[in-house]
């Protein structure tokens, strides 16, 4: 008989882990898939997983992918940890786009070096303000901030419709929903030539440092992770929660407007209709994927988007419908949060009885 | 010193070789086709009949080509990656079926001159860039026509999937056709600010046909506008795809894109090396427009609507024959003159007698 017994302790070996071992059974588990889809599971999981990094290209891909879904899942987390459940980032990255998007569109002839960091400013000031106001009705009439952030995304996308089909559309466009090309000074620079590897990825870097040292090393930190993990406590020694409340919508609409300037003014362009494929929810597992953690977020964003190029490459070279690549996160996520019991538990086998003798 | 004068001979010789052979297989070189679709190919709609097309290539060249396609790619920075990776895997004409793939596509057409590039309903062009669209509005005057015959209630109601050209043209179309059998009709549209979202679709149908409207007409790509007629007993049109089996008591005709005959000359034109960059759009007389069988129709009307066919696809007639006035009551188009291309594909204003509001 198997049994899960619980631990006194979370075991630390098994924080770091069990990813790897969800990871492990979820390669398992596709190549089971693979082999009754009729494809080779070697050949499946290695176009999957590996022939999407195998040229300097796709790794420069990689980190294009993964950019947003990093810088948005660290400010998400620091919320999730306080027990503030911010849903609403799709819409905040919506909104970090239009501001900074309309500046680039208001200079579209300027050839000045500051209109890019200005656009930097305006774009976190938009997810920011977006963000600002659940917490505003979460803090003042004690509104749900998950109804509330998600119910702003379809408005911050409709807003976004609005501008780019009426009053932004591109005079010489045709008539068609899209903005006029940002200028020159309101692109982000690449990286590294012949990619598409942006400064914002290199923001996405400094964004997992800084979030790690805020996290682990100030005084907010350390009353975000006592608000989360125990609110009585924390209430005691007078953390104000509606400060924690703020203080984390705030800085996750900063980042998750950030990260829709940077799609805008990096691989799009432009603004148009869609500018984002869903990033500020999909971040929403890549902060569960990394643990809350900045650095686990890191590797969480990389294999998130890792599904993603993988699974464009396995329609392309194996003929595998879409499907594929949400049927690979849904195993993914299953086997963590399934893995997350060793954590808390460990599994004993044999009866009650015998547990006596062993504990 | 001999013996390297041979060695390099023999690896002069082969070299040779080896070009020649390389030319020889460059020759008969097989298509390798991709597809850029923006929705699921199960979506029985737009990216379902590119889907069609894809498979009649296979069909008809059989082992000199080689297809493949990855379905619904975001019209953001995701389409850019998957467009030149399909280039990187050897393919040597790529369609993407979407408009939003312009940008990306002319981005990558740039970075692989070698390689066909043809975009959908876009309007840039290059050298190995085509672009290639169907004439469906002429397809909408028919479904008009019909619709005017079969109201009862004159209410049409119209789910829209974004305001841009191709749809406001597909509306004026409809109407006059519409109102050249009963100028009584109203039409209401509802935006669903989507091409793809089956319960977004249906929520419009119901509001719509709550509203009065008798006949559901669609410029989304599911089926869900035309199930909904089919559940509350009224009728409708089929989208991009004879839709019959989900609405055999609803469906009058849908207008189907028919990309075949398209794809295979174009796939053909690779394989001969006679491809060149050319702008297509076509009507139903070049066989992209189809009108799927007349069906819930009394007979009378049936040959209205193959009557009218006809006549728009031998030339004959013409949807935007003027004198057509906007809605502010300013004249577009001069009696006895057709709207020009240029009018028709900037389109961004609705016909007199519209009751509704383009959102700007």
């Amino acid at each position: 008989m198997v049994r899960l017994e619980p631990r006194r302790q979370h075991s630390q070996a098994m924080v770091y882990l069990s990813p790897v071992l969800a990871i492990f059974m979820t390669l398992v588990v596709g190549g089971i898939i693979f082999a009754f889809l009729g494809k080779n599971p070697f050949d499946a999981l290695y176009t999957f997983f590996i022939l999407p990094i195998n040229n300097s290209y796709g790794i420069s891909e990689l980190f294009v992918k993964a950019t947003p879904l990093v810088i948005i899942a660290v400010g998400l987390a620091m919320g999730f940890r306080a027990n503030v459940w911010n849903i609403g980032a799709e819409g905040q990255l919506t909104m970090g786009a239009i501001f900074g998007g309309g500046l680039a569109l208001y200079f579209h002839d300027s050839e000045s070096l500051l209109l890019l960091p200005a656009m930097f400013v305006l774009g976190a000031i938009g997810g920011a303000f977006w963000a600002s106001i659940p917490a505003l009705l979460r803090t003042k009439f004690n509104a749900n901030e998950i109804l509330t952030s998600l119910m702003l995304t379809y408005v911050a996308t409709l807003f976004l419709s609005f501008l780019v089909h009426g009053p932004w559309r591109n005079p010489e466009g045709f008539n068609f929903p899209e903005s006029r090309p940002f200028p020159d000074a309101g692109l982000l620079p690449i990286i590294y030539d012949g990619t598409r590897v942006h400064l914002g990825t290199a923001v996405a870097v400094f964004v997992v440092i800084a979030g790690w040292l805020l996290l682990s090393k100030s005084v907010i930190g350390f009353q975000l992770r006592v608000v989360g993990k125990a609110p009585q406590a924390a209430r005691h020694v007078g953390f104000r929660q509606k400060r924690m409340v703020w203080f984390t919508l705030l800085l996750g609409g900063a980042l998750a407007g950030l990260a829709g300037l940077f799609e805008v003014s990096g691989p799009i362009g432009q603004l148009q209709p869609s500018i984002s494929p869903g990033y500020g929810f999909t971040a929403i597992i890549v902060a569960f994927l990394g643990r809350l953690h900045p650095v686990g977020i890191l590797f969480g964003g990389l294999i998130m988007a890792l599904t993603y190029l993988g699974g464009e490459l396995a329609q392309i070279t194996l003929g595998l419908p879409n499907a594929v690549t949400g049927l690979f996160q849904g195993i993914l996520l299953f086997f963590l949060l399934a893995c997350d019991v060793l954590t808390k538990y460990r599994i004993r086998f044999g009866s009650i009885a015998a547990k006596g003798r062993t504990a | 010193m001999n013996a390297k004068f041979m060695k390099r001979t023999i690896a002069a010789v082969a070299a040779v070789g080896a070009l020649a052979t390389g030319m020889g297989t460059a020759q008969a070189e097989d298509v390798k086709v991709g597809f850029v679709y923006v929705g699921p190919i199960g979506d029985h709609g737009w990216s379902y009949r590119h889907d069609i097309g894809r498979q009649a290539i296979e069909a008809e060249l059989g082992d000199a080509a080689s297809t493949s396609y990855v379905e619904s790619v975001p019209e953001g920075a995701d389409a850019e990656r998957v467009i030149r990776q399909m280039a990187q895997t050897g393919h040597n004409l790529i369609f993407t079926t979407s408009f939003g793939y312009m940008n990306p596509t002319e981005k990558v057409a740039k970075q692989f001159p070698n390689v066909k590039f043809e975009h959908a309903t876009g309007y840039k062009r290059a050298d190995n860039l085509s672009t290639y669209a169907a004439r469906f509005y002429e397809g909408r005057y028919v479904a008009g026509v019909i619709a005017g015959k079969m109201t009862k209630s004159n209410i049409v109601g119209y789910v829209g999937s974004f305001p841009i050209p191709e749809v406001v043209r597909g509306i004026n179309s409809f109407m006059m056709g519409a109102w050249s059998v009963n100028p009584d009709v109203k039409v209401k549209i509802v935006w669903a600010n989507t091409w793809y979202d089956p319960g977004k679709e249906g929520d419009a149908a119901k509001a719509l046909i709550d509203q009065g409207a008798d006949i559901m007409v669609q410029h989304t790509d599911s089926p869900a506008p035309l199930q909904v007629a089919e559940n509350r007993g009224v009728l409708g049109f089929g989208q991009a795809s004879d839709m019959i089996k989900f609405a055999p008591k609803a469906q009058l005709t849908a207008i189907v894109d028919n990309w075949d005959k398209y794809y295979v000359e174009r796939a053909k034109a690779v394989a001969d090396g006679t491809w060149t960059s050319i702008d297509t759009w076509g009507g139903i007389d070049s066989g992209m427009v189809d009108m799927a069988p007349y069906t819930n129709m009394p007979d009378d009307v049936k040959a209205l609507a193959e009557a009218t066919e006809a006549k728009i696809s031998s030339g004959e007639f013409h949807p935007f024959t003027g004198p057509i006035y906007d809605q502010a009551g300013e004249l577009r188009v001069k009696e006895g003159e057709v709207a020009d291309d240029g009018m028709l594909l900037g389109m961004d204003w609705y016909i007199k007698g519209i009751d509704a509001e383009l959102p700007k």
